[in-house]
């Protein structure tokens, strides 16, 4: 037996192969085809794609909220998506950020934050509270506590979101087109702090996170992501670093640049 | 002669729709009580405030109201029956007719509508607007079951609170029941009065009564999750749900009330 066997490299955290994602809201309508695609630990993704080209199904998909409509997707090695209970604990390992944070209403911002602790931790609401006080502190968000969802801004809710999706401490992190309707203070706060958590954070152990962050307009991520690829017309092309970006002529790549 | 081509197909329609929904909420009602039973231990710190929660929301929080109503429920029975039964000489028969129907068709039945009306509309667009605004997909992916988290506590708190609150209409319409009559200078002592009550109840009753409200909250809470959560919703379809959801519960609660009747006419 070679040391190969003894010690396998472990399963990249995504791996897909031929696979098809379909709309979250009609799942008869596929809105990108045939991706081939692996994210290995510690790489900063950016998925381009204009308004519509199913950037945030893609992500649905990628986060296991949808099966792939077809081919085949596994998360660490395990077949997406886990809604199982006994691997529940390896699908937690992801943590999704929604475009709109899709925070819940009826709950305050703490509660929010604090859910997940209080739902797989088996913690009081208190002892979840304390638990994310850090997280709280770090994202700036100790004014809002208190309150619900509807009453405050989006840049703020947005963050709320991310302070929920890392409660977990997860280590792939997918971000939803994450500077969409901020103002340029929250969106230099969101790309710093995606940096941070790619080289890795105090609240996540100092462990780089793995991220897939999407976007419509790329100009902001040049420096930031390692890895691009675009999605257009159903197909999800992997694009290399930035200066294959830059090389690129095609005129979705130029739009994407100038918008 | 045979139907006009285009009722024939409206009458189909219907019909298709009527036992995709029974499919629907069959399917849903077995996945909500193999929640039930597969997650009991599970987040309890979490979920056992949000059953307390439901409980008070679905039945303390209705009490005035149930107050209000069981007197007014006194008065309507005893203040209809006092004058015909003084009549025909059958006053004796006065606990006997508010046991017939109190106890066994009004109370449960007007408890259910109106927790229906009160808590199970709200249930509707409360769940509908959180579906259609993404908070089911936030849940999912946050590893949260929707159906453990949102409906179990919603199923239990409005099925003990269901129970509760037709326990409290009944006392109340009994004991308004006898103040109307005493009002109306009907020659019935308490002690008669309560004896006929007790005398008109059997054990079957009390286990009927505890099974058909917990029954009819069940059929309100199941019915408003499933018209909010079951199915994608946007925000514009959320009235036409809670509409659907009310027609629903109310057929439901006919259906099984008239099993009961059934019950009660076999046993």
């Amino acid at each position: 037996m070679d040391r190969a066997d003894q010690n396998p490299e472990p399963a990249p955290p995504i791996e897909m192969h031929d696979v098809s994602a379909s709309s979250l809201r009609d799942q008869n309508i596929i809105v990108v085809e045939g991706v081939q695609w692996t994210v290995q630990k510690g790489d900063y993704w950016l998925v381009a794609g204009l308004q519509g080209a199913g950037k945030s199904d893609f992500l649905m998909m990628t986060a296991g909220l949808v099966p792939p409509a077809a081919g085949s997707y596994r998360f660490f090695g395990e077949p997406m998506p886990i809604f199982d209970e006994h691997r529940l604990k390896k699908r937690l390992a992801l943590g999704l950020v929604f475009e709109t944070g899709q925070l819940f209403n009826h709950l305050t911002v703490l509660e929010n934050i604090a859910l997940p602790f209080s739902y797989h931790e088996k913690m009081t609401n208190a002892q979840a509270q304390k638990a994310v006080a850090p997280l709280i502190e770090e994202l700036e968000l100790g004014p809002w506590t208190d309150s619900t969802p509807g009453a405050i801004g989006r840049n703020w809710q947005k963050r709320v979101g991310l302070a929920r999706a890392l409660a977990l401490k997860p280590k792939i992190l997918l971000v939803d087109n994450p500077l969409s309707g901020v103002d340029p203070r929250h969106a230099s706060r969101w790309l710093g702090f995606l940096d941070r958590l790619s080289k890795g954070h105090s609240w996540l152990n100092g462990e780089p996170v793995t991220l897939v962050v999407t976007a419509a307009d790329l100009r902001p991520w040049k420096g930031r992501a390692r890895q691009y690829a675009v999605l257009r017309e159903k197909r999800f092309t992997v694009m290399g670093d930035w200066s294959q970006i830059g090389a690129a002529s095609d005129e979705l790549t130029h739009e994407l640049l100038e918008s | 002669m045979p139907l006009p081509r285009g009722v024939a197909n409206n009458v189909g329609r219907k019909l298709f729709r009527f036992v995709l929904t029974i499919q629907g909420l069959g399917a849903f009602a077995l996945i909500t009580l193999g929640v039930i039973l597969r997650k009991f231990g599970t987040a309890k710190s979490l979920i056992r405030p949000l059953i307390r929660h439901e409980i008070s929301r679905a039945g303390l929080r209705l009490l005035p109201m149930f107050i209000f109503v069981s007197a007014a429920l006194g008065l309507l029975v005893i203040g209809q029956s006092v004058s015909w039964l003084t009549r025909v000489g059958a006053i004796n028969y006065l606990g006997t007719i508010m046991v017939l129907v109190v106890v066994r068709e009004l109370g449960p039945l007007l408890t259910a509508l109106l927790v229906l009306a009160r808590v199970g509309t709200a249930n509707v667009i409360e769940l509908g607007t959180a579906r259609a605004l993404g908070e089911v997909e936030a849940l999912e992916a946050l590893g949260i079951d929707p159906v453990h988290y949102l409906v179990v506590p919603r199923v239990i708190g409005m099925s003990i609170g269901a129970f509760a609150l037709t326990v409290y209409l009944i006392l109340g319409a009994l004991l308004s029941g006898y103040l109307w009559a005493f009002l109306q200078d009907v020659p019935l002592r308490p002690a008669d009065y309560f004896a006929q009550l007790a005398g008109a109840l059997s054990g079957l009753d009390f286990a009927l009564l505890a099974l058909k409200t917990l029954a009819f909250g069940f059929i309100i809470s199941l019915v408003t999750c499933y018209h909010g959560l079951a199915q994608p919703l946007r925000l514009e379809e959320v009235s036409f749900a809670t509409v659907r959801a009310v027609a629903q519960s109310v057929i439901a609660f006919v259906l099984l009330d008239a099993i009961f009747i059934l019950i009660y006419l076999l046993v």
